[in-house]
């Protein structure tokens, strides 16, 4: 079945496969215009390297996927930036709105003060996503950006940007067992499912933006350093 | 001879210790295997090495520091019952810690029922053990939720830091939450502290 996921498919066909990969269409900017026309035409009206797009929808539709050296030196930097920009844009926008709507549906019931803290929390998680974020924005990518411009960059290093999200990724399993397991009984059931669905999805899908951020970002940066000295 | 259930002692007299394996070895229940007699480094090893189903201790052989977490030394080297003999060496604080607690006075079918009692109570502990905290781990969850930091916390109940720690990852174990952000909601659902105390 991986054959689907080459140049030559049509891009409809390769959505039909997997419609997860929805998501990378549209956080890298893919117009669905073009999705009656092959994967490397579709690309070329928006731009974008179909290797690099192919090597992000790899890591979505299959799991433990790893990239080839050859896919890492082939791949475009600027379209993996353009993919991460367009996920932020959606884990603050949609995906942590959505969960926050249906995480005050459930707690309605709840008394006043405890709502207050569960919102807090929401609110805790939502603001170091939003720190985190904010980072790779104002300072790895615009790092990335000079040195593809040519410019040495003192003081800084790709190898620093790794492991900063594990706090991130533990608030949320904490906000998963809270849920699951201790939130007061006047929630229900299919609202403590609605939010945990929504929870499952988040998590896997940040998994998987850092894999793209750790397993392709960075090597291919590390090589730009290395060409760079 | 299976049936039994072999108990090892840690009681520092030799009359209180021969008194009790007489006792107990004549239940027909019980099997006194040895008596430790203090908790020393090779006594440890002994106590490991045993794995008793049962262990009565008499807490006086931990020195004072060592007292408060004596059923947590003990619970490192093996996973038996623990029963503390009482006396003067403990308090209602130190004997809460204890799967159950005999005395000096009692008789010997006292004995026998408070034993049953004390494996009893740990058989319900698979429960427990997936979720209910113990009176000390709550106490350390309300002072982390408060944001207090090991070292204070350990300062608090004189405690090692290293103790302080052995807590957090079992309140994480119980509870399956990492965070300082997810115990306080944990705490705070739970009844546990007061929304004003934690305040940032």
């Amino acid at each position: 079945m991986k054959e689907i996921l080459t140049p030559d498919t049509v891009l409809s066909d390769m959505i039909d496969y997997d419609f997860g990969l929805l998501q990378v269409v549209s956080r890298i900017g893919l117009d669905l215009k073009y999705s009656g026309l092959r994967i490397s035409d579709a690309c070329a009206g928006s731009g974008i390297d179909p290797g690099t797009f192919l090597l992000i929808c790899k890591v979505y539709s299959s799991d433990g996927f790893v990239p080839s050296k050859t896919e890492i030196a082939s791949g475009n930097i600027s379209d993996i930036i353009r993919y991460l920009h367009g996920s932020h844009l959606y884990y603050t926008g949609a995906a942590l709105s959505s969960l926050e709507a249906f995480f005050d549906r459930l707690i309605a019931p709840c008394e006043e003060k405890r709502r207050e803290v569960i919102r807090r929390f929401c609110t805790d998680y939502r603001d170091e996503l939003v720190k985190h974020f904010a980072y790779e924005e104002e300072v790895v990518f615009p790092y990335i950006e000079s040195l593809q411009s040519g410019k040495t960059v003192e003081g800084y290093s790709i190898s620093s940007f790794e492991e900063h999200h594990d706090n991130v990724e533990e608030k949320l399993e904490d906000m998963k067992n809270i849920v699951m397991k201790y939130l007061p009984a006047e929630c229900d059931n299919s609202g403590k499912i609605a939010v945990l669905l929504s929870i499952y999805h988040l998590q896997d899908d940040l998994r998987r933006h850092t894999y793209v951020e750790n397993g392709i970002l960075v090597p291919m940066v590390t090589n730009l350093e290395s060409n760079g000295r | 001879m299976e049936d039994r259930k072999s108990v090892a002692l840690i009681i520092p007299s030799y009359i209180v210790a021969k008194g009790l394996e007489t006792i107990l070895d004549a239940t027909g229940e019980f099997l006194v295997s040895e008596n430790i007699y203090d908790c020393s480094r090779s006594g440890k090893a002994r106590l490991r090495n045993i794995d008793p189903d049962i262990v009565v201790i008499d807490p006086a052989v931990l020195d004072f520091q060592g007292r408060k977490e004596g059923r947590m030394m003990i619970g490192e080297l093996c996973d038996s019952v623990v029963l503390a003999l009482e006396g003067p060496a403990v308090n209602d604080e130190i004997l809460r810690q204890y799967d159950g607690s005999i005395s000096l006075y009692d008789s010997p079918s006292a004995l026998v029922r408070k034993l049953h009692n004390a494996i009893d109570s740990r058989q319900a502990e698979p429960f427990s053990d997936s979720g209910e905290l113990s009176v000390r781990e709550k106490e350390i969850l309300v002072c982390v939720a408060q944001g207090m930091l090991n070292k204070e916390i350990a300062d608090k109940f004189n405690i090692s830091i290293y103790t302080v720690i052995s807590h957090r990852k079992n309140i994480t174990r119980k509870t399956g939450i990492k965070t300082v952000a997810g115990l306080t909601v944990y705490a705070l659902l739970n009844n546990l502290i007061d929304i004003g105390s934690v305040q940032s």
